[in-house]
């Protein structure tokens, strides 16, 4: 039977402000355990919540950003269940009225198709703190720094049919996040969380299958897995005859399976109610006109902008908008070089960021200015270095020489299209290969590569190989 | 509505409390009572009231995105019956995974 995957996705983000959300605790990362968790966090008795207006603003924008209505009023409550990195006994949440309603988020996909991804809706709520489980002798350490840390939770809807959509989506919502400023997106210290509900149905059915979330998945190579993981666990439960249990499953990222958790079946009862220490959220839309005016250009725009202005393709546009800085690098080249906008994402994608990555920098410490990399261009432009000894020429300006021109003058990287020179060399390499140019004439084209190499080899890769092909032709065949 | 004994049970388990199986009766009268207390209110028109999501007629206050708290966690340590290394310390958790 052939079956179809329905995957939904639930986000964590955590918003890059300075203090929690109902505390002026810090939330700061790495800081010593518990230095950073105040009586408010730690649900003294007495103590009461007051929300952080940044976090308020950060889902305005968050909201705004994919067409969702901001919501006039919201209300926060209490999810209760009992765990010891959860000093109150509950989780300040909202359930029933959540601040930013249901919106769309674009997704390119590998075919070039676009996909419009449906968003239920995202809350504001507070993270719990971390249990450490090593290291004491038998007992659980607690750090509550994390406790009351703002997380907005962005949940879609099931529109998701493949472990791609799923890490396509998610990696728009992460570069979405980080160009908002709301979220720093740190997958590896847990700023932005993937929790994904996964259930599969045969094809043309418009029921929906029961469904498992798996919990833990704090990487785009691990949400893959996992879900790829779990639906042929799924497909197999169900040709095998048995039934999909509801469940919340774990991703073992070592063993690369999921396996379930037990321990959450009977705790999936949380009695939400409206916390009585918090009033309703209002949202007037004069402060929603206002956060709107501070919207930076958004990726999906910047996407648009990037094919039509510079004819860029989705795959590279893409990659030029997902990572931001880069992005900037490109921009900066483009409006410096005489050379089309592909040549400079060629080189931005290609030659710089291999360079950056095998150095492990980012662009923002560039060895090679903008400025020089556009210089760079230009004589590839104007024919005065081929793009193969161009790269000879950028790994000069990487290891820090500066002047293009010098560079090219100094180690005499010039171009030759002097056609009467150039002719002398084929002529030359005519006559040292008797046995290759017989062959060549009975018809054993593939020679032609071999001739092209010994010409460039002659000319220590300098000559202009358009020119090399056109002259060649000639003389092999006459 | 009236609450079995099996929910009584349940309810407890949720909220950890630990009742005498002698007392269960009396819980599970007690909270019908309250129950059919509530259902009052289904004889009632509400089709146009908002539901309430706090009795004070008020909307919340917000404050500054400022970090005003200092590290106390020595002071906070004093409270826990256990601790090391500056992290509480609790009877062991793990998930029971299968």
């Amino acid at each position: 039977m052939e079956w179809e995957t329905v995957i939904g996705l639930e986000v964590h983000a955590q918003l890059a402000t300075c203090s929690k959300i109902f505390s002026g605790a810090a939330t700061a990362y790495g800081a010593m355990p518990n230095t950073q968790a105040c009586a408010i966090d730690l649900g003294m008795p007495g103590v009461l919540p007051v929300l952080n207006e940044e976090t308020v603003n950060m889902a305005i924008k968050f909201g705004l950003s994919v067409g969702a209505e901001v919501a006039e009023k919201s209300v926060f409550a209490r999810k209760n269940y009992f765990y010891p990195d959860l000093p109150k006994g509950y989780q300040i949440s909202q359930f029933e009225l959540p601040v930013v309603k249901a919106g769309t988020l674009t997704i390119y996909l590998d075919d070039g198709t676009e996909k419009i991804v449906g968003i239920t809706r995202a809350h504001l709520e507070e993270d719990a703190g971390k249990s450490l489980h090593e290291d004491f002798q038998g007992m659980t350490g607690i750090d509550l720094n994390r406790a009351g840390t703002p997380l907005l939770e962005i949940v879609s809807e099931p529109d998701l049919r493949s472990a791609k959509e799923a890490v396509a989506y998610l990696k728009n919502l992460h570069t979405l996040v980080r160009y908002l400023g709301i979220c720093d997106g740190n997958m590896q210290e847990g700023s932005f969380r993937c929790d994904a509900n996964v259930s599969i149905r045969p094809k043309g059915e418009q029921t929906l299958g029961t469904r498992t979330e798996t919990k833990n998945v704090n990487s785009f190579r691990f949400v893959e897995k996992a879900i790829n993981y779990e639906v042929s666990r799924q497909i197999a439960v169900l040709e095998g005859g048995g039934k999909v249990v509801q469940e919340t499953r774990l991703f073992d990222a070592v063993k690369n399976e999921t396996r379930s958790m037990r321990s959450k079946e009977e705790a999936n009862d949380y009695r939400y109610f409206p916390d009585p220490d918090l009033l309703p959220l209002v949202i007037s839309q004069a402060q929603i006109d206002a956060i709107r005016e501070t919207l930076p250009e958004l990726p999906q725009d910047k996407q648009k902008r990037f094919k039509e202005q510079y004819g860029l393709s989705d795959y590279d546009a893409n990659n030029l908008v997902n990572n931001a800085p880069l992005g900037g690098y490109f921009e900066a080249v483009v409006k410096q070089t005489a050379a089309s906008p592909k040549l400079a994402t060629n080189w931005i994608m290609g030659e710089l960021s291999a360079a950056l990555n095998k150095a492990d920098i980012t662009v923002e410490n560039s060895p090679i200015s903008t400025e020089q990399l556009a210089t760079l261009l230009d004589r590839i432009q104007d024919d005065t270095i081929s793009g193969k000894i161009a790269k000879t020429v950028f790994e000069c300006l990487w290891e820090g020489m500066l002047d293009v021109d010098g560079i090219i003058e100094e180690k005499g990287l010039k171009q030759v299209t002097d056609t009467g020179a150039i002719e002398a060399i084929i002529d030359d390499v005519m006559a040292n290969s008797p046995e290759q140019l017989a062959q060549y004439r009975d018809g054993k084209d593939k020679l032609f590569g071999y001739f092209v190499g010994q010409v460039m080899k002659a000319t220590q890769g300098k000559a202009n190989p358009g020119q090399v092909n056109n002259l060649l032709k000639k003389k092999l065949c006459s | 509505m009236s609450i079995k004994l099996e929910d009584v049970v349940k309810i407890a388990h949720l909220a950890r409390l630990s009742l005498p199986e002698s007392t269960l009766e009396q819980y599970a009268g007690q909270l019908s009572n309250i129950l059919a207390m509530v259902e009052k209110v289904n004889e009632l028109d509400t089709e146009q009231v908002e539901p309430l999501a706090n009795p004070l007629d008020n909307i919340q206050r917000l404050r500054k995105d400022e970090v005003t708290e200092t590290d106390q966690h020595n002071a906070f340590m004093q409270n826990a019956p256990a601790s090391e290394a500056g992290v509480f310390l609790v009877p062991k958790v793990i998930e029971t995974i299968e």
